[in-house]
């Protein structure tokens, strides 16, 4: 009799740590801004990190062995998608020794499934046309409303690991939601004063955003998506704003100033550093914060202009 | 209780609306012919209103200018098929219906193997009695095909072809899904020897390779053999730490390795350890042992002298690149140090030989490196060859680079070389990972 209870004490002792004490659920993302989003509806019930740092390139990360690491822990990864990552997220996935984090696998979230995706290429489509992501623009996080889907997608995928904790996640998914809704009425109401303002960005980073706040891109500081600037297209460029009197020029703080400052001398614009991420400049530390920072610098770059 | 509702008041709006209304007769009968005939006239308007709207989606997509998918024929999971031509069937031929592969089974083609090829152009010019190379030359067209295999597995497969013949680069199964994280490949691959040895052409920051992988360890294709490999990461608290085995056949190179008999195999061990030292800068270390039997000791066909080479590799690699202006600066230092232990008649021969190289990245397209090399000859470990080069590489964009080289080599026997060697690379299909 002695025994059996002590069989059974042993196998309870054994059984104990993955039965009843789950530990916190371990989420690593390709951005920051998944991060961001995963923290909000995750809270306490999950840890997050990003492999790419908010103030890096997206497209050029280096597959260094040290991710391997964390993602052999990870259980669920979540990546934007649309070939944004396919330099560096593929070779650390295979490394990995995860089959949970695997593409297709149950541990893998795809952020833009359900996005607003823009540019999507049609017919036909070449690398003639510089680095052109063939999936669409895969700089969807820009949209709040796009924020929202992300979240949604991430809440399904952890309900799904921690049915216990469903509603949990589902609460703070209803909160991150309000909260965002009256977000957008003030980020909104900033920017409808500018409605058809017209601006050139240096590389294809924002359609999401000046799409949602009616901002009219006319060019690009890059000739081709991924293609550094040239003397010729610069030209071009700065002959078209002056044309259409073009006061803003957006640049992510990863591209060198040179090029946009001297557009910004010849055309009189402002040159005006935003965050395409969250962690793209120090103050932005959430994603709320990453619209806050982006209108706010904004708006005051085009009130200096002098724009309209 | 609401659907019940529902089908309640719509059989009753039915039976009200019924052009035979027939209202008196409330037998089960009629109820259930009307609800038929309901139905039948809810399927009639469902297929109308589905051939409108396919209708005006394709007049939506050709004024859009796309084309429209032709509606597929054939029912799903049931190939499309033709007949066998007359006279097959007596002539020893297939007989009954053959399936039709193309437009009918496009679907399939979803489960294509990403395919890329990378084309190499080298020419040399100057100077180089020893081991030159021609002044022009498609030196490889390199084909890759990669794919996810299934849950368990993908499989990679390189291909090059020279000028003239084709060589299996490399063609392997990786099995990702094995317990206790041990990361398997199964085919023909290059060796977990050192670094060079393990990087293709295309990722080399060289038109060549340098002496030391020339002279001790197999040449251009150095240690690529068909065999197994197993990576595991040894967990500690400090750093990323891998050892990897590998068992194969035993023939690699030129003269590096020679299998004569079944047991004649070779083994690689690699030990990597990397660590971060910072946000922009890690150091990557690795030891390499590999062993073998070589062809020295083969005597018209047969291996008399059952001669050994072992390996003994040591190598280093230094990465900075600062991550606000990751895409315009970057300084990548590596060395590498080879010993070589090979028997052969006349005993032990012992050399040894290494490079030191440094490349920096100092705009967004452009690289400027050097390197500096030596080397003893395996077979005649007497004989010592140096030699230093320096290179400047163009990148016009993430697929394609051109690149300058300098070498002079002072070689043991026969005169200095002085080369300038250039190389233009481009790359089509599908986007490959940056290598690191």
């Amino acid at each position: 009799m002695k025994m059996k209870m002590f069989a059974a004490a042993v196998v309870l002792a054994l059984l104990a740590p993955s039965v009843f004490a789950q530990g916190k659920l371990n989420v690593m993302t390709a951005t920051e801004d998944l991060a961001s989003i995963a923290r909000e509806v995750g809270g306490d019930r999950i840890t997050v990190e990003s492999i790419a740092k908010g103030y890096q390139d997206p497209h050029f990360v280096e597959a260094k062995p040290s991710f391997i690491l964390k993602l052999q822990k990870a259980d669920v990864l979540v990546a934007v998608g649309r070939e944004l990552e396919i330099g560096w997220l593929p070779p650390l996935v295979q490394q990995s020794r995860n089959g949970k984090i695997q593409p297709g696998a149950e541990g893998y979230v795809d952020a833009s499934a359900q996005a607003q995706i823009l540019e999507i290429p049609q017919g036909q489509i070449t690398r003639a046309m510089g680095d052109v992501h063939p999936l669409g623009n895969p700089h969807y996080w820009l949209d709040p409303e796009n924020g929202k889907v992300i979240a949604r997608e991430i809440v399904a995928k952890l309900s799904q690991f921690r049915p216990n904790d469903k509603a949990y996640f589902e609460q703070r998914l209803a909160d991150f939601i309000n909260r965002l809704n009256d977000a957008e009425k003030r980020w909104a109401a900033m920017m409808t004063p500018y409605k058809g303002l017209k601006v050139a960005t240096y590389h294809r980073s924002f359609p999401n955003f000046t799409d949602r706040y009616g901002l009219d891109v006319i060019g690009y500081v890059e000739p081709r998506p991924g293609i550094p600037p040239s003397p010729g297209h610069t030209l071009e460029l700065i002959q078209e704003m002056k044309r259409q009197n073009v006061k803003i020029i957006m640049v992510e703080p990863y591209f060198d100033l040179k090029t946009p400052n001297a557009i910004g001398r010849e055309t009189g614009a402002r040159v005006v550093v935003l965050a395409p991420s969250v962690g793209g400049t120090k103050e932005v530390t959430d994603y709320f914060k990453l619209f806050d920072y982006d209108i706010n610098s904004l708006v005051a770059a085009i009130k200096e202009s002098g724009a309209k | 209780m609401r659907p019940m509702r529902l089908v309640c008041a719509s059989i009753v709006a039915g039976t009200l609306l019924s052009p035979s209304g027939a209202l008196a007769q409330d037998t089960a009968q009629t109820l259930r012919q009307e609800i038929d005939q309901l139905r039948r006239d809810f399927d009639a308007l469902k297929q109308q209103y589905g051939e409108r709207l396919s209708a005006l989606e394709a007049k939506l997509a050709a004024a859009e200018g796309v084309a429209v998918p032709a509606p597929v024929q054939t029912p799903p999971g049931q190939p499309a098929t033709v007949a066998v031509p007359e006279g097959a069937a007596g002539a020893g031929g297939p007989t009954g219906a053959l399936p039709v592969y193309g437009a009918a089974v496009a679907g399939s083609k979803v489960f294509n193997p990403d395919i890329a090829v990378i084309g190499d152009f080298l020419g040399a010019a100057g100077r180089n009695a020893i081991g030159g190379n021609p002044e022009l030359e498609m030196h490889e067209s390199e084909a890759a095909f990669q794919a996810v295999v299934d849950p368990y597995a993908r499989a990679d497969f390189f291909i090059s072809f020279g000028e003239q013949g084709v060589n299996l680069e490399e063609g392997f199964l990786t099995l990702t899904e094995l317990p206790g994280g041990l990361l398997t490949k199964v085919g023909k691959m290059r060796a977990a020897f050192g670094k060079v040895n393990t990087l293709h052409n295309h990722v080399l920051p060289w038109t060549d390779r340098p002496l030391v992988i020339q002279n001790l360890v197999g040449g251009e294709d150095g240690i690529d053999d068909a065999g197994i490999s197993v990576a595991r990461l040894i967990p500690n608290p400090w750093l990323f730490l891998e050892a990897t085995g590998q068992v194969f056949r035993g023939d690699s190179g030129d003269a590096l390795f020679k299998s004569s008999e079944r047991g004649d195999l070779s083994y690689v061990g690699h030990l990597r350890g990397y660590q971060d030292l910072s946000e922009s800068t890690n150091l990557d270390l690795g030891l390499s042992y590999s062993r073998g039997h070589n062809a020295s000791g083969i005597v018209d066909g047969a291996d008399v002298g059952r001669f050994a080479t072992r390996l003994y590799g040591l190598d280093a690699t230094l990465r900075w690149r600062p991550l606000r202006r990751s895409i315009y600066h970057s300084f990548i230092g590596r060395t590498e140090w080879i010993w070589s232990r090979r028997d052969q008649f006349d005993g032990l021969q012992s050399g040894m030989g290494g490079y030191l190289s440094g490349d920096y990245q100092f705009a967004r397209r452009w690289f400027a490196g050097v390197r500096y090399d030596r080397s003893n000859h395996a077979d005649a470990t007497s004989l010592l060859d140096t030699g230093g080069s320096i290179t400047l590489t163009y990148w016009p964009s993430e697929f394609s680079q051109v690149r300058g080289q300098y070498r002079r080599t002072n070689y043991a026997i026969g005169s200095t070389a002085n080369e300038l060697l250039f190389q233009f690379q481009f790359s089509i299909g599908a986007h490959g990972a940056h290598p690191f």
